[in-house]
């Protein structure tokens, strides 16, 4: 037997002990883009009820750097010729005077394809030529705009789109999505999870569902998971994988308005309508309303597209949460363009 | 006299030659064992030598084919791509069967088979490990605690992977293989079922959990705090006090009024970790199966409070358009 210490021996180990963990605590903050950032908590509910809006101030500059808002045109009589008395191969925007739809169409030029001008969706030779698909899309993104100013307030409100709140300068949004169930290939005979385990911004770098919104934003599948009653009242509820869908298209609504989960629900019983805020009403609608877009406008322009701008699985760009909202709870920070263009809603579009 | 008050074990008390273990202990094992000099810093500075026998070997042999299955599906989930590989690691997912399969003993391979397979084997392991566990505390003669112990832990494993999915009638509701994606399980749980904080074996659960750090931090400070009177023989002094447990039990009566013995502190320990997975099985056994809302079900047994409502009233759009979702 013998004993062994060796006392400065101990002290370079403990040193060295402390050096790896103040390594290791800083490579944390540094390595994986933290943040240092104060962070601004707004109490949102009920005392004691933690919900609270957490905001960064960077973040939140950058948010209304990239929200500015373009000068509107100044308006347009719709007294004088119409449109249609003017121009030939006029569709929806027949209600119009001339005027108005002159200022339509250069706003249109402005907010979606600023750059590229009146040739990207005309053929500028014959602008009534319908040749070019840019013009057939616009022609039904138009119709869209007002559906949505006419049909949707119960989620626009007042408030309501322009091309710009989507587009912001760009000829395609910056926030579409296509179907995409997974990164596998050709599984095999391997597992292919249902899509799960693969971090992506939809499912905001968990290990959820890829794709949430193909089934719940397109399709209709059922968002409601939580048991109803307290004792279970019926044989089998929802199951795990659809509860994980749900979550999934959560992250994505979280993320794409930059909010918490306790912007809308009291987390204690996400599904306890009473205990929500009605924030949560307004978010409902606007689910319905991008079923809606996608089911009736979106998707069936994919015969209208050319092969490079359909996704991997061939269907076409659709909306979810991100198009508009861009990060903001409220798109373009509140600020409503719309009521500068009577000619996108007002009148509802037949 | 300072040496105990280090984070490291400063002595390291160690044989010429490594210690084969009390006499009767007869059974071959492989090696003569070595010392390794940093591990005495943590523990005993000896390895080995090691007996694995046949259930040990049964069980590293079940716990490597688990292993295998899990990684290589996930590792195909990326295409075979090895950076990827590397780069999604805790992301990975081995999912059970979806709903459809219900408890179909052999779904498509690619369709939660492995994941059953896996799971198979992985419960073989861990049995093995218990039997193993249990015999070996025989065979040195002990009592068989720490193999009761781990059966707690199996407990909870069992019902989360089997026993309650079997009850649900659906390997569907089972946990998924993963780093992240058994986290995402659980917190989809608890929002599928009401949220877990209601669940009253949650609960215990959860006080066994922060009571066993409490026990633990509690009892070590003491035995390093008297360890300069030879309080680190705590079970000799369990019939035979001595300075150190005399110091030890009268400092928890100065600052608490009660103290444990040498010997309760350790049942205290024992049954504090046991019954933290132990309600924690109970807890998740009823989710689903007897409760389906564990909010509501605290709503009405008095234990969720209300809250002063300050927004306008929310209600369920689709009951008011009557719409359906």
């Amino acid at each position: 037997m013998r004993l062994d210490f060796t006392f400065p021996k101990y002290l370079a180990l403990g040193y060295l002990a402390v050096v790896i963990v103040v390594l290791s605590t800083v490579s944390v903050f540094l390595g994986l883009g933290w943040t240092v950032d104060r962070v601004h908590a707004t109490q949102n509910g009920y005392r004691g009820t933690g919900m609270d809006q957490v905001k960064w101030p960077a973040a939140e500059r950058a948010l209304k750097a990239a929200n500015v808002v373009p000068e509107a045109l100044d308006p347009a009589s719709p007294e004088g010729d119409k449109a249609t008395d003017v121009y030939q191969n006029v569709q929806v925007l027949k209600d119009l005077s001339a005027e108005q739809f002159g200022r339509v169409m250069s706003s249109i030029t402005e907010w979606v394809a600023p750059d590229e001008g009146c040739g990207y969706c005309h053929n500028v030779e014959n602008m009534a030529d319908d040749s070019l698909y840019t013009k057939k899309v616009a022609r039904r993104m138009l119709e869209m705009t007002r559906h949505i100013n006419n049909d949707w307030k119960a989620h626009v409100a007042n408030t309501g789109v322009t091309c710009y709140t989507c587009h912001k300068g760009n000829p395609v949004p910056a926030n579409i999505w296509f179907a995409d169930p997974s990164p596998q290939k050709d599984a095999g005979v391997m597992a292919t999870n249902d899509g799960m385990g693969h971090p992506n911004k939809t499912n905001g770098s968990s290990s959820l569902p890829r794709d949430p919104l193909s089934p719940l934003l397109f399709g209709k599948e059922p968002i409601r998971v939580a048991g109803t009653t307290g004792l279970p009242s019926k044989p089998y509820g929802a199951s795990i994988q659809s509860t994980e869908q749900t979550y999934s298209l959560m992250m994505h609504m979280s993320a794409s308005l930059g909010v918490n989960c306790t912007f809308c629900h009291n987390t204690r019983s996400f599904s306890d309508w009473a205990d929500s805020t009605p924030q949560r009403m307004t978010a409902w609608h606007g689910i319905q309303m991008a079923r809606d877009l996608n089911g009736s406008y979106l998707d069936p322009l994919k015969g209208v597209y050319p092969p490079n701008r359909l996704g991997p699985l061939g269907d076409a760009p659709k909306v979810s949460c991100a198009t508009c909202h861009q990060g903001a709870n409220k798109p373009l920070l509140g600020v409503s363009m719309a009521k500068d263009f009577p000619e996108l809603g007002g009148v509802p579009a037949k | 006299m300072a040496y105990y008050q280090n984070i490291f074990t400063q002595v390291q008390v160690r044989a010429e030659a490594p210690d084969m273990g009390v006499a009767h202990e007869t059974i071959e094992r492989t090696g003569k064992g070595f010392f390794v000099h940093l591990f005495g810093r943590f523990g005993n500075a000896q390895v080995g030598p090691i007996y694995l026998g046949n259930l040990g070997v049964a069980s590293l042999l079940c716990g490597f084919l688990a292993f295998e299955i899990i990684g290589l599906n996930m590792w195909a989930s990326v295409n075979w791509d090895l950076r990827e590989f590397v780069r999604q690691l805790f992301w990975l997912a081995l999912e059970p069967p979806p709903p459809q399969y219900g408890l179909r003993v052999m779904p498509p391979l690619r369709e939660g088979g492995w994941w059953l397979i896996a799971g198979f084997f992985l419960t073989a392991s861990l049995l093995l490990w218990w039997l193993r566990m249990y015999r070996r505390a025989r065979a040195l003669g002990m009592g068989t605690h720490t193999a009761w112990a781990f059966a707690a832990a199996i407990w909870l494993y069992l019902v989360i992977g089997f026993i309650r999915p079997i009850l649900m009638g659906h390997w569907s509701e089972a946990v998924p293989f993963g780093i992240f994606p058994h986290l995402d399980w659980t917190a989809a749980f608890s929002i599928r079922y009401g949220n877990l904080f209601y669940n009253p074996f949650h609960m215990l659960s959860i006080a066994f959990l922060y009571g066993s750090t409490l026990l633990f931090a509690m009892h070590a400070a003491t035995i390093l705090a008297v360890s300069r009177f030879g309080g680190e023989r705590e079970i000799e002094q369990i019939v035979d006090r001595g300075t150190a447990s005399e110091r030890a039990a009268l400092f928890w009566r100065w600052t608490m009024g009660f103290n444990a013995t040498m010997e309760s502190i350790h049942r205290w320990a024992w049954w504090f970790a046991v019954l933290c997975p132990f309600c924690g099985g109970i807890g998740i056994l009823l989710t689903g199966t007897v409760v389906d809302n564990w909010y509501l079900w605290g709503v009405q047994h008095g234990i969720a409070p209300a809250y002063p409502h300050v927004f306008p009233p929310v209600v369920d759009p689709a009951s008011v358009m009557g719409a359906v979702k």
